[in-house]
């Protein structure tokens, strides 16, 4: 079983719906965020591109935060939910200065926060806040070990990329371009 | 010309706009952590070597400080943890994988090591100290005849405090700066220097402190040219790492390093510890406060810059 996540840059139009969809769900601190929208523009004007982006966690297959970990409170759940356990986290921030993605951050709390993958949906059969919500439906949620799941069958047709997969963390949030 | 401009919509404290979640405690320690080496590894050393003769100040005086350097250092870590009533956590697992992991579990070597050596040559410093109770006394004979085994674990514990926050760093790739495997041997020497820096000023004959000059000159010339090699290493890599080092060309760390760290730090103090051993009148105290700042220095920079240099995607 390996949970990933599919965004369709190109069905996006950036509304955050996802990063409110998850800071309700999920009780998240005011003025923190654990899925955001990155705006990007490329090109010389008037030959413009314009990509939107919902990102959070990878999940990475080789997550750094787990390995620099010192207690073990970060940890990978079986179907690769990159989790935190609140009570074993010392707040050191050694797994927030090891994700390339920033996707991670101390809670108010003092244990650090991130997205979870909403896990405690997914186990239910439901699907992640932020893809339940989504009005333009351009997410995509579900096991990659099961050909017939949303992520699989997308991921096999639409052209698609990770971000910085040169930083080795085998993430498993895709992007369809 | 061709750009591309990315927005974000997050601003998490501590992480947006630029990463900033290890503030002055993460350098202040990883300083006392490594001039706390430096000592360390001078006294166990010379005392495996037999040499108290020679370098009695190095052996007998120097260490007293260590205690002090790794308590405050200590608590400088605790005051950096958010969720500090967890921090016992830190000994309930070993983790190989984080450099964090093993640190701490040779703090807990180091520190205790520390206190026995400093406490065994209490009274070479104070002839006057008796310890209020007698299992004090044979607990202190006990460790005294042990000497060469506790100078052996000053020795490999105190090469590893001195390494491992350099290989800390390194281990993140997510901060191109830090990721270059030169920072642990960097640190270390750095570490010795600034120990041997105390050395000099700590020690009372003019033989023991020319050794200790000349100690720093070499570990100087080493850190020089680990610098050079770290840069080089940098602008032959990947783009992040380019960028990375140009934080230090021409970008805003430029003249903190380059200025207050190489040169008053590494090449002025060099220069003055060399024509003291020239017989030149010059009063060690101010290379070897020059080296111990520039230490300091360092770790500051070191540690808010790689927090400055990231992936950009």
């Amino acid at each position: 079983m390996r949970y990933a996540m599919a965004v369709d840059t190109k069905k996006c139009v950036g509304c955050s719906d996802c990063v409110v969809a998850c800071q309700t769900e999920n009780n998240v601190p005011i003025g923190y965020c654990r899925d955001w929208i990155v705006e990007v523009v490329d090109g010389t004007y008037p030959q413009l591109e314009l990509e939107l982006r919902s990102e959070r966690c990878n999940h990475c297959d080789n997550a750094p935060c787990v390995r620099c970990c010192p207690t073990g409170a970060s940890h990978i759940l079986e179907g690769g939910f990159v989790m935190v356990t609140p009570e074993k986290c010392i707040g050191c921030g050694a797994c927030i200065t090891s994700c390339p993605y920033d996707a991670r951050y101390p809670h108010p709390d003092g244990y650090v926060d991130k997205c979870t993958f909403c896990m405690h949906r997914v186990k239910k059969g439901q699907l992640p806040a932020c893809v339940a919500t989504c009005p333009t439906k351009c997410m995509y949620f579900g096991d990659l070990d099961d050909p017939t799941s949303a992520v699989s069958m997308v991921l096999k047709t639409r052209k698609h990329k990770t971000l910085i997969p040169e930083a080795g963390t085998k993430p498993q949030l895709y992007f369809l371009i | 010309m061709r750009e591309e401009l990315i927005i974000s919509g997050r601003m998490n404290a501590s992480i947006d706009p630029q990463l900033t979640i290890w503030a002055w405690e993460i350098p202040l320690y990883l300083f006392l952590g490594g001039l706390a080496a430096g000592i360390l590894f001078f006294a166990g050393l010379y005392t495996i070597l037999g040499k108290e003769k020679e370098f009695p100040s190095a052996i007998e005086k120097t260490p007293m400080v260590v205690p002090f350097l790794l308590v405050i250092g200590l608590l400088a870590l605790f005051a950096d943890l958010n969720h500090k009533m967890y921090f016992w956590r830190l000994y309930t697992t070993i983790r190989l994988e984080s450099p964090m992991s093993w640190g701490a579990w040779v703090l807990m070597v180091v520190t205790p090591v520390s206190f026995i050596w400093a406490a065994i040559h209490l009274k070479k410093s104070f002839p006057k100290w008796k310890w209020p109770y007698a299992w004090l006394d044979t607990t202190e004979a006990f460790f005294i005849s042990h000497k060469k085994i506790l100078a052996w674990i000053m020795v490999i514990y105190s090469l590893i405090l001195g390494i491992y926050t350099g290989i800390l760093f390194s281990a993140f790739n997510a901060r191109p700066l830090w990721n270059t495997s030169i920072l642990g041997p960097l640190f270390l020497t750095s570490g010795l220097s600034t120990g041997a820096a105390l050395n000099i000023i700590m020690a009372k004959s003019q033989k023991e402190r020319h050794s200790f000059s000349k100690i720093d000159l070499m570990l100087i010339g080493i850190e020089l040219f680990l610098i050079i090699h770290i840069f080089m290493g940098f602008l032959a890599s990947t783009q992040v790492q380019i960028d990375a080092a140009n934080l230090f060309l021409g970008g805003p760390y430029t003249a903190p390093f380059w200025i207050l760290v190489v040169f008053f730090g590494m090449i002025l103090p060099g220069i003055l510890e060399f024509l003291e051993l020239r017989n030149y009148k010059i009063p060690v105290l101010i290379p070897a406060l020059l080296v111990i700042a520039g230490g300091l220095l360092f770790r500051f920079i070191w540690t808010f810059a790689g927090q400055a240099s990231r992936w950009l995607y």
